[in-house]
C-alpha cells in the first residue's frame, strides 16, 4: 500500500456531514421593507424549504369597510399600498362608480390619470431605491428617495397629504389641481429625470449589483400564470400585459406610451422593467399637461347630487343643496343593489375591487384583490433551491407591501 | 360592453350546459351561478376549454348572506389572458368571468381547486381564515392572515366588529 493514493490527506471522504438548519427571518428584519416572517430550512447557504408567513399587518380592512358608508371606506384604501395610495383610492371608486353606472367628466379623467402616474412613480422609486439600500448601497437609495420626495411634494399639492392621499372620490375628486401645480410639476420632472440618470449610472451596470440580481428569483411562465402573478413580475417574463393597454380606463386610450417587457424574468429584468416604467410614467404625465391646460375651469366631478355632493357655494346658499349635502354626509350615498368588479394597473399588478351593495348607504361587501398577495404566494417556488442571499433581491422586486397583502 | 359579456355568457352556457343555474351581465360583468357539487368541474372545464381558456384565477372570495339559505357564496374571478411572450402589447380585451357557487352554513365545505391553479392555495386559506369555509383536499389549510389561536371567523356577519381577542389587546 505504498501508492500515492494512500497518503492521508486532510480532505475527508465524501461530503462533510451537515444538518439542515431552521432559521426565522422576520417578521421585522432590517433588509426586508415589509412585515413578513420567513421560516427557512437551510443547508449551508442553500434554501431547502421555506414557509412565508404573512398577516402581521392584518387590521380587518374589509370588516371596517362594511361598517361605514361608501365614502368612509376611501381613507382605508389609502392604507393598502401606502406607496401608491391614489391608485387604491381610484380602484375602489371605479368599482363603486361601475355599480352606480356614472361616468366622470373628461377633465376629471385626465387629472385622475396624472395622479395615477405620479402615484406609480412614487411606488417604483421606492422599490428601486430600497432594493439598493437592502443590498447595502446607500447612495442610489438617496437618489431614489429624493426623486420620490419630489413626487410626494406634488401629491401634497394635489390633496394636502404626502402619503395617505384620500384624493379620489366616488364620482370625481376631492378637488381639482391647485394653482401653480403644473408649473411645479414641470420643474420637478426635470429634476427627477436628472436623478434617474444618476441612479442609472450608479446602479444599472454596476457589477456587484448585476451579480446579485441576474438569474435570481426566476419562475417559469406557466407557474407565474398559475399563481395569478401580474404587473412587472409578469412583464419581466416577456408578457406585455398591462391593464392600461388591455382594458383602457381613464384617458389611457388617448395616450401614447409603451409597455416595457423583459426576457428571462429574473430580478434584473424586473428591475429594468420598473426603471423603464418610471420613464413611461413621465411620458404619460407630460401628455396630460396640455389637456389640463386646455380644460381649465371644466368640472372634475359628476353633476349628480346623489353621487357627489354639490359645490360649497351652492350648499351655503340654497335649501335643496344643503339638504343633499346633509343627507350625503350623514346617510351616505345610496348605491343600487348589485355587484361589480373594477381593476386598475397598480405598480404591483392588477389591483381590483369586488363590491357588493344591498341598496343601502353601507357597502355589504368590499373585497380588495391585492396584487402583493398574489405576488408573494409564489416566493417559495422562486427561492427554494437557491441561495440565502437571493431572498433579499427577490423580496425587493416582488415589492410586498404589508398593508396591501395583509389588509 | 354589455354585448361582449352577453356573447361570452352564450359560449359559456354552451360549454357548461345544465350546470349553469343562473347568469347575468350586470354592468358588463359576465356572471355565472353553478351548483356547489359541480363547481370544481365547471372551473376545470372553463380553464381547459381551448377557445375560452380562462388561464388566470384572478381572485377568490366569499360573501356572507346571513339569513339567506344557503348562507355563503364563493366568488371566483377568472380571466383569459393571452400570455404568450411577445413585443407588442395586446390590443384585445382580456375576457373576464365571475363564477359563483352557494355554500350552506352546515356543512360549510367546498372542493379545493388547488390542483387547477396554484393561486388557489393562499386564496382558499384566506377564505377559510376569514369565513370558516373548509376546502376539501386542500394540501395545507391553515389560517393565513390571523394567528392559529384566533377564535371565530371575523368576516362572518355575525362576528361583532367590536369583539376583542387576547392577542389583539384592549381597545384604546
Amino acid at each position: 500500500m505504498a501508492s500515492p493514493a494512500a497518503i492521508p490527506t486532510r480532505r475527508p471522504k465524501g461530503d462533510l456531514h451537515t444538518d439542515t438548519q431552521l432559521i426565522s427571518m422576520g417578521p421585522s428584519h432590517p433588509a426586508t421593507h415589509g412585515t413578513v416572517k420567513i421560516m427557512l430550512e437551510i443547508d449551508g447557504e442553500q434554501i431547502v424549504e421555506m414557509d412565508v408567513q404573512i398577516g402581521y399587518l392584518h387590521r380587518g380592512f374589509e370588516k371596517e369597510c362594511e361598517s361605514g358608508t361608501w365614502y368612509q371606506a376611501i381613507p382605508y384604501t389609502d392604507r393598502l399600498n401606502y406607496n401608491s395610495a391614489i391608485l387604491a383610492n381610484l380602484a375602489f371608486c371605479m368599482s363603486v362608480e361601475k355599480l352606480l353606472d356614472c361616468e366622470i367628466p373628461r377633465r376629471g379623467q385626465w387629472v385622475r390619470t396624472l395622479a395615477s402616474e405620479l402615484s406609480r412613480m412614487g411606488d417604483h422609486l421606492t422599490r428601486l431605491g430600497a432594493a439598493c439600500l437592502e443590498l447595502g448601497a446607500m447612495t442610489p437609495f438617496l437618489y431614489g428617495i429624493e426623486a420620490r420626495e419630489l413626487v410626494w411634494d406634488l401629491q401634497e399639492m394635489l390633496c394636502g397629504a404626502r402619503v395617505t392621499s384620500n384624493y379620489v372620490r366616488i364620482g370625481g375628486l376631492q378637488r381639482d389641481i391647485t394653482p401653480g401645480f403644473l408649473a411645479r410639476l414641470a420643474t420637478s420632472l426635470v429634476r427627477i429625470e436628472e436623478l434617474l440618470a444618476d441612479f442609472d449610472k450608479v446602479v444599472t451596470s454596476n457589477r456587484i449589483f448585476v451579480d446579485r440580481f441576474r438569474n435570481t428569483g426566476m419562475l417559469p411562465l406557466e407557474k407565474l400564470i398559475s399563481y395569478g402573478v401580474t404587473g412587472p413580475l409578469l412583464r419581466a417574463a416577456g408578457v406585455p400585459l398591462d391593464l392600461r393597454k388591455a382594458e383602457p380606463y381613464l384617458a389611457y386610450a388617448e395616450i401614447d406610451f409603451d409597455v416595457p417587457i423583459g426576457t428571462t424574468g429574473d430580478n434584473y429584468d424586473r428591475f429594468l422593467v420598473c426603471q423603464e416604467e418610471v420613464d413611461e410614467s413621465i411620458r404619460i404625465i407630460r401628455q396630460c399637461v396640455p389637456v389640463l391646460e386646455k380644460t381649465v375651469g371644466e368640472p372634475v366631478n359628476v353633476a349628480d347630487p346623489r353621487v357627489r355632493w354639490p359645490a360649497k357655494d351652492r350648499v351655503f346658499g340654497r335649501m335643496e343643496e344643503l339638504i343633499q349635502q346633509f343627507k350625503g354626509v350623514t346617510e351616505g350615498i345610496r348605491v343600487p343593489a348589485g355587484e361589480a368588479y373594477a381593476a386598475v394597473e397598480s405598480p404591483n399588478g392588477e389591483l381590483g375591487f369586488y363590491v357588493v351593495s344591498d341598496g343601502t348607504g353601507k357597502p355589504y361587501k368590499v373585497r380588495c384583490r391585492p396584487p402583493s398577495f398574489a405576488n408573494v404566494a409564489p416566493m417559495r417556488d422562486m427561492l427554494v433551491g437557491g441561495m440565502l442571499a437571493d431572498i433579499v433581491p427577490t423580496f425587493d422586486m416582488i415589492n410586498m407591501i404589508g398593508g396591501e397583502c395583509d389588509r | 360592453m354589455t354585448t361582449s359579456a352577453d356573447d361570452l355568457l352564450v359560449r359559456v352556457k354552451a360549454l357548461l350546459g345544465a350546470d349553469v343555474l343562473d347568469s347575468h351581465a350586470h354592468r358588463g360583468d359576465a356572471t355565472l351561478l353553478v351548483p356547489l357539487a359541480r363547481a370544481r368541474e365547471c372551473l376545470r372545464r372553463l380553464q381547459h376549454d381551448p377557445e375560452l381558456a380562462f388561464n388566470f384565477l384572478i381572485d377568490l372570495t366569499a360573501v356572507d348572506y346571513l339569513g339567506r339559505e344557503p348562507r355563503f357564496e364563493l366568488v371566483y374571478h377568472l380571466a383569459s389572458i393571452d400570455a404568450s411572450p411577445r413585443d407588442d402589447a395586446p390590443s384585445t380585451l382580456p375576457r373576464r368571468l365571475r363564477v359563483k357557487t352557494a355554500v350552506p352554513a352546515n356543512p360549510c365545505e367546498a372542493d379545493s381547486i388547488c390542483a387547477l391553479w396554484e393561486a388557489a392555495n393562499w386564496l382558499e386559506r384566506e377564505v377559510f381564515d376569514l369565513y370558516g369555509i373548509v376546502f376539501r383536499e386542500h394540501p395545507d389549510l391553515r389560517r393565513i392572515l390571523l394567528y392559529d389561536e384566533f377564535k371565530g371567523h371575523p368576516l362572518r356577519k355575525d362576528y361583532p366588529k367590536e369583539r376583542r381577542q387576547p392577542l389583539i389587546g384592549p381597545r384604546n
